[in-house]
């Protein structure tokens, strides 16, 4: 027990992942099997890889102490540029590029304004959200555009592995998942993102280029965003200016469930993906178990409750057993 | 005066309205642990703020070792051999020792621009180092800075300073909301600075701290300096009628 907690107080990933455990068990039993099978799991590994990305970009904004509400309308902008500059005649790579500095100029912004006038990102990033938005519709001109039929699909949504398991945008998101992780926990970048997040006066205090910091943070969360949207609107088919919406609240939900701190500091990129993954399977199971799916959103708002209620008597506890130790 | 390492000279210091300091000059000498004393507002963090970074003097000469320098950052600051300890915001309470000892500094490998893999092996070795070096009894380093109490963490900042060669150490405060057992501990250290050859700068609203532990009291009131004396030359009396 005392080795549990001690190991908690290091990965606060922990309880979200005994939990995803505990549900998978139980889903796979109440489906009779169904859950655990090759086309279900194909299925939820094929759009986790899109709400993955979000989570894990709004996990690190999160650690550095900041909050991004605009993740959601940035995963439909970016892939709507795109199109637009298809239509247009660009070429994929080309529009690829476009998007993704779209999403960095909106993380940019989302930086720059709450930082230079000190204002919290909860509002800053509530007004982006609009504003992304509202930008989606305007240069969509009111109808989805075309997608043209030569895209590389093969290198994002075509299925790959044994049994056809994955979708390549899977391995995406595994290599982005690696580096994130490697970047937090092994350079001196991820700790000053941490240190920011952790206590911004001291991080300060000891010459760390904290507004930089977050402003790499924000930008990051936002390309990720948008590159997740790509992956859905390749998915897909077609762009449609209404997908992530509500996709921000669940990606905090996600970030949470895996054990960050709304107060920063604290979190890792594999507590986000876990926190993705537990929505992702009880959406799933849900279904599979013949539930009434009106109660998937009551499942994660109670998940998100429970978690940080059980994150928070964790780090008590593992507290007063190292304090005595 | 060639002991000095640190020199200001007329030191000047507006917050928009407030003349925080009023034209301070003072040497700070090697190898002396100098009380700074002084009532609410009289401008004690004003003038550390400006030579760790945190702020920037409106007029005046800042000497470090008879060089006149510009200390923009706290960057600049520690680079030039100054660290400061302050009352709270020295240590990232959900992070360990270890990573809290390199804050900023961190040992790279493969570095791109400033950026690079922590050398955790050299972090881990050299807290361990740091630490001893100090006396402080801790169990890991890799414990994190929110289960230590008060008194730790200003000792692990007071070895994170030391660890980094810094000539000055300026503590602002640093016994404030401690028991009297870990007060002791950090006027110790304090103490300690002297042997290591390593210029402290001490401010407390504590004047039995400061006899206790400094060399040299320099009182000030209302942004200016009022008394400057050896600690055997003056006495508490005499330093709370001036203020
Ligand atoms: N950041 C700031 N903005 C505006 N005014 C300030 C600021 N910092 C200090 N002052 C003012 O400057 C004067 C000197 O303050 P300072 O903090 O240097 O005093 P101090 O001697 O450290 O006091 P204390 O013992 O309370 O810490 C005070 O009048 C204070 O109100
Ligand atoms: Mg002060």
């Amino acid at each position: 027990m005392k080795r549990l907690f001690k190991t908690y107080l290091e990965k606060p990933e922990l309880a979200g992942l005994i939990l995803l455990v505990l549900l998978i068990a139980l889903f796979q039993v109440r489906s009779h099997g169904v859950f655990l099978n090759q086309d279900n799991l194909r299925g939820i590994l094929g759009i986790l890889p899109e709400a993955g990305l979000v989570a894990i970009g709004v996990t690190i904004l999160m650690i550095s102490g900041e909050f991004d509400l605009s993740v959601g309308s940035v995963f439909a902008l970016m892939p709507m540029t795109m199109a637009v500059l298809m239509v247009h005649g660009a070429p994929f790579p080309l529009a690829l590029l476009a998007g993704l500095l779209v999403c960095a100029a909106i993380g940019l912004i989302n930086g720059y304004v709450t930082i230079r006038f000190a204002i919290p990102s909860f509002i800053t990033t509530l007004g982006m959200l609009f504003m992304a938005r509202s930008l989606t519709v305007v240069v969509s001109g009111g109808f989805p555009p075309l997608l043209p039929a030569d895209l590389p699909n093969w290198l994002f949504t075509s299925f790959v592995g044994p049994g056809n398991m994955f979708r390549m945008s899977f391995l995406w998101f595994a290599a982005v998942a690696v580096l994130t992780s490697l970047m937090l926990s092994r350079t001196n970048f991820g700790n000053w993102i941490k240190a920011t997040g952790g206590f911004l006066p001291a991080a300060a205090a000891m010459g760390i280029p904290t507004a930089r910091v977050k402003v790499v943070c924000f930008m990051l969360c936002s390309v990720l965003s948008g590159f997740a949207g790509m992956l859905q609107v390749l998915r897909l088919g077609s762009p449609l200016p209404s997908i992530g919406e509500g996709m921000e609240l669940q990606a905090v939900a996600s970030a949470v469930i895996g054990g960050a701190s709304l107060a920063g500091g604290i979190g890792t990129v594999m507590g986000g993906i876990i926190g993705t993954t537990l929505i992702r399977v009880i959406d799933n199971g849900l279904v599979l178990s013949h539930v009434d799916a009106n109660w998937f959103k009551f499942a994660i708002g109670f998940l998100t409750i429970f978690a940080v209620v059980a994150n928070a008597w964790m780090r008590k506890r593992a507290k007063a057993i190292k304090m005595e130790g | 005066m060639s002991d000095a390492i640190i020199s200001v000279r007329n030191l000047h210091k507006w917050y928009s309205g407030v003349h925080a300091l009023k034209g301070v000059t003072l040497d700070f000498r090697r190898g002396e642990a100098l009380g700074l004393v002084g009532d609410n507002g009289a401008g004690k963090s004003t003038l550390i703020n400006i030579l760790s970074g945190v702020h920037r003097a409106d007029k005046g000469e800042i000497q470090v070792e008879g060089r006149p320098v510009s200390i923009a950052t706290p960057r600049d600051a520690m680079a030039l051999g100054i660290e400061t300890i302050y009352q709270y915001n020295s240590m990232v309470p959900t992070m360990s020792i270890a990573r809290n000892l390199f804050i900023g500094r961190e040992p790279t490998r493969f570095s791109v621009l400033g950026v690079g893999i922590l050398d955790q092996k050299k972090m881990a070795e050299e807290s361990v180092r740091a630490i001893a070096n100090v006396d402080l009894h801790l169990r890991s380093p890799d414990a994190l800075v929110g289960e230590l109490s008060g008194g730790q963490r200003q000792g692990v900042a007071i070895a994170r300073a030391m660890h980094f060669k810094s000539k000055v150490m300026i503590l602002d405060e640093p016994t404030n909301h401690l028991s009297v057992k870990e007060t002791n501990k950090v006027i110790g250290f304090v103490r300690g600075l002297k042997e290591q050859g390593v210029t402290g700068v001490f401010i407390s609203h504590n004047m039995h701290h400061v006899f206790e532990c400094c060399d040299r009291i320099v009182a000030m009131a209302r942004g200016e300096i009022v008394l400057d004396k050896r600690i055997e030359d003056t006495s508490i009396d005499e330093v709370h009628g001036v203020l």
